[in-house]
């Protein structure tokens, strides 16, 4: 009998070593500057993005540029007198991790800034508490209105957190370019939705939904599905008897691809829009179909004469092309925040009571980005509102209209 | 008409999956009144286990699906057997006579555990990966009703493989063991059952089912990821619930109840699909208010 309770308690305990080890933070800093003097210390960039679990092929390409953007300016001796490191914590794209990560980088008094979040969702937890720490947060990713103009965005925008930024244009713009695409250009009058029902998704298809009317097409059906759904059959025979030209997923790409695919099987042939939550290759691996579209953040990175040093630098640093959707984004995230900490330090030391001129710095900083001109106004919302539609065509997303949400 | 016919067909589909895997929750608690909480995850690396059997075939089986599917189930099978089989032997045989709640909460962590292993040790199990092409494609379609052959095959296999299991426990020799450990295993003892045998032997039936609706998993819905054990595996629980645990027919009853609400209510329900789980729920405690110990199965007898 003692025998077997040692036995037992250690398989409990070899689960809880395995459960730890999962757990655990992955830590990794930029390598040393050449040359530079960097006798004051080390600062820390944050990063907080789903490194693990089905989104980390973005959150990924977000860590890594974001680390080729510290790798640079301490070549570049950026920030005088400082070594700048990058510490990457996960966030599974889980709100609840997402404010352990924020709450962990907060009480270190060496974390200048946080590039993150990839969701929404998670930067609606997470915001709040870098905010109480006045920890300036720029985000590559986070495509939610309210989360810099608050619920009435767009009759009566109030800014939510002084500490919050972003690099690229919003839903309450992509929603209705996707809309404009599909009524107008694509002739697509009959619209049905499918969301996932989370913060990115509902608000995506709900801004949709806005202009889809308005331009004289017809919403013909909603539908919400489980975010770790894999059978989509009941959804997908309830929309086909609407007889919708097209389908609007309001999520990502990890339910979106087997969506597109369940839809042809079961005879659905019309074509699966989203957002930039489903442009990743990864849409395509899992069962996206020719002729499925997507609205993204920015102008496609390879057009960009400015993305062109990012992407080889990239390349050079990381031997594969892997910055995913928001690569460009956070590496421009990255770079606003090292420009506000060089202009705040100034030759002079970082401490905490520094905070208030840096989060100055960020909402005033101006730079030219991967991206394009890296600008915030005055919600912290970026004033690059260029996006992009893209369609898979022979097994890739081509990009086939770039342009602003002109009305 | 056409999308309730569409609806129902989905509804049998996902009802043959869910009775594959309740089918182990059941039988297991019929032995040994364990809810094998871990079984769902069974059922994931069996997935993975087809997959990999699959990746590892010369590239010319690769394209012959005659010989890689059957190929896929056996590795499948063999690989959820195995885990099944460790499982009972050194999570759950040294709390045989512990009490109750001990089991039950070592089958957490060992689903807890299982999901983990698969995440950080199959290559790329991170996000979701797709199955390979070995299926057949296309289906039978009347009208604008489709169906595809994967899921006609699930159905097969399912309602097939619970009848053999259904007439293996009442015929054979082996089936009356089980019967009369499941009555009483100290009698059963005395009669010159062994028990242990006897268990394990119900891991691995339970565990040939979850092998093979793995497979079909990954076969019907083309990709697979972490997650389908957790998910699947609470319906199937709820299934084997409904239909009285330790029937195998209630639980195949229940598993097709569960799939036929799910599909139905998210058509017609107020709420549509973005309460659809609720109604399934919604059944299940009606049906355990009315009957606790649900549609087949016997009232609890205390032991002496």
């Amino acid at each position: 009998m003692r025998k077997h309770s040692v036995k037992s308690a250690a398989i409990v305990g070899a689960t809880l070593l395995v459960v730890a080890a999962c757990g655990s933070n992955k830590e990794e800093g930029g390598t040393a500057g050449g040359s530079c003097d960097t006798s004051k210390g080390t600062l820390t960039v944050g990063v907080v993005a789903p490194l693990s679990g089905n989104l980390s092929a973005l959150g990924i390409g977000i860590k890594q540029s974001a680390e080729l953007a510290v790798d640079e300016a301490n070549q570049k001796c950026t920030v005088k007198g400082y070594k700048l490191t990058v510490s990457a914590q996960d966030d599974e794209a889980n709100p609840a991790k997402g404010a352990q990560a924020a709450t962990k980088l907060s009480t270190d008094p060496n974390v200048v800034g946080v590039v993150g979040t990839l969701n929404s969702s998670v930067a609606q937890t997470v915001q709040p508490i870098l905010r109480d720490k006045k920890i300036p947060q720029v985000s590559p990713a986070n495509t939610n209105p309210t989360l810099t103009r608050g619920n009435d965005f767009l009759t009566a925008p109030k800014r939510q957190f002084d500490n919050y930024f972003r690099v690229c244009a919003t839903d309450d713009l992509q929603g209705p370019y996707a809309a404009n695409y599909l009524v107008e250009k694509a002739g697509k009058k009959k619209i049905a939705i499918i969301t996932d029902g989370k913060t990115y998704g509902a608000g995506l298809a709900a801004e949709l939904t806005k202009q889809v009317t308005k331009k004289g097409g017809q919403i013909v059906g909603q539908e919400t599905v489980g975010e770790k759904d894999t059978d989509f059959s009941g959804v997908i025979a309830k929309v086909k008897g609407l007889a919708p030209e097209a389908v609007y997923y309001g999520g990502e790409y990890p339910a979106a691809g087997p969506l597109s695919k369940q839809m042809a099987s079961a005879g659905l042939n019309v074509p699966l829009m989203g957002g930039d939550g489903i442009f990743d290759p990864k849409f395509i691996e899992l069962g996206g179909k020719e002729g499925d579209l997507a609205t993204s953040v920015g102008a496609p990175t390879e057009s960009l004469a400015t993305a062109k040093a990012f992407v080889d630098a990239y390349k050079k640093k990381f031997g594969k092309e892997d910055y995913a959707a928001y690569g460009a984004f956070s590496y421009d995230s990255t770079n606003a925040i090292i420009g506000a900490l060089a202009k705040t330090v100034d030759g002079g030391a970082w401490d905490e009571s520094k905070r208030d001129a840096m989060l100055t710095n960020v909402g005033s900083y101006s730079g030219s980005g991967a991206t394009g001109e890296i600008k915030f106004d005055q919600y912290g919302d970026s004033t690059n509102k260029v996006l992009t539609v893209y369609s898979v065509t022979s097994g890739k997303w081509k990009d086939v209209q770039t342009g602003e949400f002109t009305g | 008409m056409s999308v309730l016919l569409q609806q129902l067909a989905n509804g049998v589909i996902q009802g043959a999956l869910i009775a594959l895997i309740a089918l182990g929750y059941t039988m297991v608690y019929g032995i040994i009144q364990l809810i094998n909480f871990a079984h769902g995850e069974v059922f994931m690396v069996a997935s993975y286990g087809g997959l990999a059997t699959f990746t590892l075939l010369p590239d010319d089986l690769k394209k012959s699906p005659a010989v890689a599917l059957p190929l896929m189930f056996v590795g499948g099978i063999v690989v959820a057997v195995v885990v099944a089989v460790i499982m009972e032997r050194f999570a759950y045989r040294p709390l045989r006579n512990a009490p109750r709640l001990a089991p039950l909460i070592t089958a957490l962590g060992v689903s807890v555990f299982l999901q983990e292993a698969v995440r950080v040790w199959y290559p790329d199990a991170t996000s979701n990966l797709p199955y390979p092409k070995v299926f057949p494609e296309g289906g039978l379609s009347f009208g604008s009703v489709n169906i595809a052959w994967t899921g006609v095959l699930l159905v097969a296999l399912s309602v097939g493989l619970s009848i053999i299991l259904q007439a293996y426990i009442n015929k054979s020799r082996m089936g009356r063991a089980m019967r009369a450990t499941a009555q009483d295993p100290d009698t059963a003892k005395l009669m010159g059952v062994n028990p242990d045998r006897v268990i394990v032997l119900t891991f691995i039936f339970g565990a040939v089912l979850a092998g093979v609706a793995g497979v079909m998993f990954g076969g019907y819905l083309s990709n697979i990821n972490i997650d389908m054990g957790f998910q699947n595996g609470i319906f199937a629980f709820t299934a084997a619930v409904l239909g009285g645990v330790g029937s195998i027919r209630g639980a195949v009853i229940g598993a097709f109840i569960i799939g036929l609400i799910k599909t139905l209510a998210g058509q017609y329900m107020p709420g549509g699909t973005q309460y659809d789980y609720v109604w399934i729920f919604v059944v299940l405690i009606l049906v355990l208010v009315f009957r606790p110990q649900g549609l087949f199965g016997e009232p609890e007898r205390v032991r002496a």
